[in-house]
């Protein structure tokens, strides 16, 4: 039988229709659809798609599994290697990974690897009705602090061999950017649920409302028998971008307005917690989180909604299928645009004008392509004269984040690079103090949810070999 | 969930609470804050610490019951249960190297303004503290304020119970009279600390002010307790919640913090409602 060209398409509600509700956008494939796929696999044997898992998972056989029809055996493949399955078949950039090197790439379309890992995992979620087999306790403790992607990779790593886990987190859920970041309708929050109640069968611990560096600090859990601690807090303080008017009300930056939005539900009615329901979104940056910001203001029901890019649509960060579901969305592309101010409504007649104070537009400058810089990437150069005004009633920041203070500045010993991220060994995640590691945004800035759960994985494995090599 | 150990209305609106929550009683300190949830859908609120009874494993919290969240905490009684309970987070006040101090408490920042006081007590200082509050019927903490400050003077807007007037007023004559603060702590309304610093600038006398912008996690990942101090944007949640007084912009600060007015009226009005039909 000749193989198909072309990944067999994954199902997606309309657009015009998504752009107004919250649920999923991407509905998965069935189980025929699937075991079709799996059929596209040439079952190389180089396997370049193994190598170019930042986790590793053994893909041609639980892709073999699939086209058996025997998913729960690829279940068991998948999650020898990845802690959260679903959340990855969502999110991971498969094509700048696993994807990127497939053999059947070079000529056709790669195998949906993506799609066939969240059939895989959401096939299991609503079929698996036991409880996974847990190892026996080997007694030891190990602190992990926060409950984003590689802290829950680097619990679930160590409890499956036989560690006592406690995953400690500052938000009343754990999570992290999976629950206040990512947006429902790309990672429904009832997925990470289910992943972390998988995660508490394999005995983790999870404690919520307490912040490490505030509530208790990492001598401390030293202190009352933890072994070793490993640091997955994330990223921590948005970025501004420094310029007049960011202080107005209608200017979020992203991490506020997805925070309030996902773990606060502030889109739901009657939710307790307020947000702006803007009629003009400007979103400033081309990242994921830019395109997440973006496409959960349109649902909000935003008329205009603008992602502003100093560059062209060439160096956009974001993954290319975000980009085309925010167009097909109808979110607006201001590429080549820079912000330089934030304008507000002041009435000097009225100070109690309800209306002061409010976002009514933000001034852009033109911008063209410089040559390509060292690292190859062409750095905008501003037009002068070419400023102008885009009207709107709301500006999203999504520029980044810089490293959270609270670890660094109560813990002693451990050092920080000059932008304030944790500074580790590569190869395994040791920080400069003892029995401490760290791995993800923490040490990275902001990457991607596969990356961190990488830093996770290589923690726990060093981890493991610290706490045996101490108790010879 | 965190059990509410004590309950106590100190006036009509403001109520006092002790809350479970050992971890956080065994660090909090004065200028510290906690954030809570009331209720599984609850929205999180930002309080400070009215103090820390560490042997107990209790956190003192004052609150005014201004809109839905607190009237859903203070429809909670002894030995009912918040849902979460988180802290302490912020810098402590800084209470290193003054010998005299003079305390300004507005309304229920008098609540926040207390433990300040009795820090600086504790640590020998001279403690001067001006406690101001709209009439005599909203007055509160009156006996321990008396107990840690040498000098302790009420005044209330309508002159109902002792001085007449604003805080500002006496606190201009404590200075002119010669008295020599090290240091001024105001905390209260934002229109009230701005005033204070209008007061003590002309005598450049260092003035802290307590900010409590609207704000989500508490730990510096949401940006929207933002204030501009200095020309530069801190974060109060974690640069916090005290400030040099005289860099603080004011009028930004109290810009922003009505910027969910309508909702916060609609969501006050639904939970008066609620709580209403509950009574009847």
């Amino acid at each position: 039988m000749p193989v198909q060209p072309k990944k067999n398409a994954m199902p997606v509600q309309d657009a015009k229709i998504r752009a107004t509700n919250f649920r999923e956008v991407a509905l998965g494939y069935c189980a025929e659809t699937a075991v079709a796929e799996a059929q596209r696999c040439l079952n190389c044997k180089n396997r370049p798609c193994v190598a170019a898992c930042p986790v590793n998972i053994s893909i041609p056989e639980f892709i073999s599994r699939v086209k058996e029809s025997d998913f729960e055996g690829a279940y068991d493949i998948i999650s020898k290697s990845s802690s959260l399955p679903a959340v990855c078949g969502r999110v991971c950039p498969q094509e700048t990974q696993c994807e990127s090197e497939c053999t059947l790439g070079i000529k056709f379309e790669p195998v949906g690897i993506g799609r066939l890992e969240r059939f895989v995992a959401d096939y299991h979620n609503a079929h698996f009705k036991g409880q996974p087999s847990v190892p026996l306790s080997n007694g030891h403790r190990v602190a992990v602090i926060g409950s984003g992607p590689s802290g829950l990779t680097c619990a679930g790593d160590l409890a499956k061999k036989g560690y006592k886990v406690t995953v400690f987190e500052a938000l009343h859920r754990a999570g992290g950017v999976l629950v206040y970041g990512i947006p429902e309708f790309r990672l429904p929050k009832s997925i990470v649920e289910k992943e972390v109640e998988i995660l508490k069968d394999y005995g983790v611990e999870v404690q919520t409302n307490v912040v490490i560096g505030k509530t208790l600090t990492i001598d401390e859990l030293f202190e009352q028998g933890y072994e070793a601690v490993f640091v997955g807090s994330g990223a921590g303080l948005p970025r501004f971008m420094g310029i007049s008017g960011e202080w107005l009300k209608g200017v979020y930056s992203a991490n506020e307005f997805l925070t309030r939005n996902n773990l606060m539900k502030a889109y739901e009615k009657g939710s307790h917690t307020p947000i702006m329901h803007s009629k003009t979104v400007a979103v400033v940056g081309g990242g994921n989180v830019a395109m997440d910001a973006a496409r959960t203001a349109l649902r909000l029901g935003a008329e205009h909604v603008y992602i502003i890019y100093r560059r062209s649509m060439e160096e956009i960060p974001a993954r290319r299928e975000e980009v085309e579901h925010a167009q097909e969305e109808g979110v607006e592309f201001k590429i080549l645009n820079n912000p330089v101010e934030i304008l507000g409504y002041s009435n000097p007649q009225d100070v109690r004008d309800p209306k002061n104070g409010f976002v009514t537009g933000i001034k852009v400058v033109r911008c063209r392509l410089g040559e390509p810089d060292a690292r190859g990437r062409r750095s905008p150069i501003e037009i002068e004269g070419s400023e102008y005004v885009i009207p709107v009633d709301c500006v999203i920041m999504a520029i980044g984040t810089s490293p959270n203070p609270l670890i660094k500045n109560t813990t002693e010993g451990l050092e920080v690079n000059r932008h304030g991220g944790i500074v580790v060994e590569e190869s395994t995640g040791k920080t400069s103090k003892e029995g401490v590691y760290a791995g993800g945004d923490a040490v990275t800035g902001a990457a991607t949810v596969i990356l961190a759960m990488g830093a996770g994985k290589t923690a726990a494995i060093a981890i493991d070999e610290y706490i045996t090599s101490k108790n010879v | 969930m965190y059990k509410i150990a004590k309950k106590r209305a100190l006036n009509p609106t403001v109520t006092m609470m002790d809350i479970c929550a050992p971890l956080v009683a065994a660090k909090g300190k004065a200028g510290q804050f906690i954030i809570l949830r009331v209720d599984g859908d609850g929205e999180r609120i930002p309080l400070t610490i009215a103090g820390c009874d560490r042997q107990n494993g209790t956190v003192k919290i004052i609150f005014q019951v201004v809109g839905a969240t607190t009237m859903a905490l203070n429809a909670k009684d002894e030995g009912d249960y918040i849902e979460d309970f988180v802290g302490p987070l912020g810098r402590p006040t800084e209470t290193e190297g003054v010998k005299k101090v003079c305390i300004v408490g507005g309304g229920v920042g008098c609540a926040i303004a207390l433990p300040v006081a009795q820090a600086f007590h504790e640590l020998g200082a001279e403690v001067y503290s001006i406690i101001g509050f709209r009439s005599k019927d909203l007055v509160i903490l009156e006996d321990e304020f008396r107990s840690c400050s040498d000098k302790l003077i009420i005044v209330t807007d309508d002159g109902s119970y002792g001085r007449k007037g604003v805080v500002t007023a006496p606190l201009r004559e404590l200075i002119e009279c010669g008295e020599q603060f090290d240091k001024v702590i105001a905390i209260g309304p934002v229109i009230m600390m701005k005033f204070v610093v209008q007061t003590t600038k002309p005598y450049n006398i260092p003035t802290v002010v307590s900010m409590n912008p609207i704000m989500i996690d508490g730990t510096g990942m949401c940006g929207g307790c933002r204030l501009t101090v200095g020309g530069k944007t801190k974060f109060a949640c974690v640069d916090g919640p005290d400030f040099d007084g005289f860099e603080v912009d004011f009028d930004e600060a109290m810009a922003r913090s009505n910027m969910y007015a309508d909702f916060e009226r609609h969501e006050r009005d639904e939970a008066c409602n609620l709580f209403r039909k509950e009574a009847e």
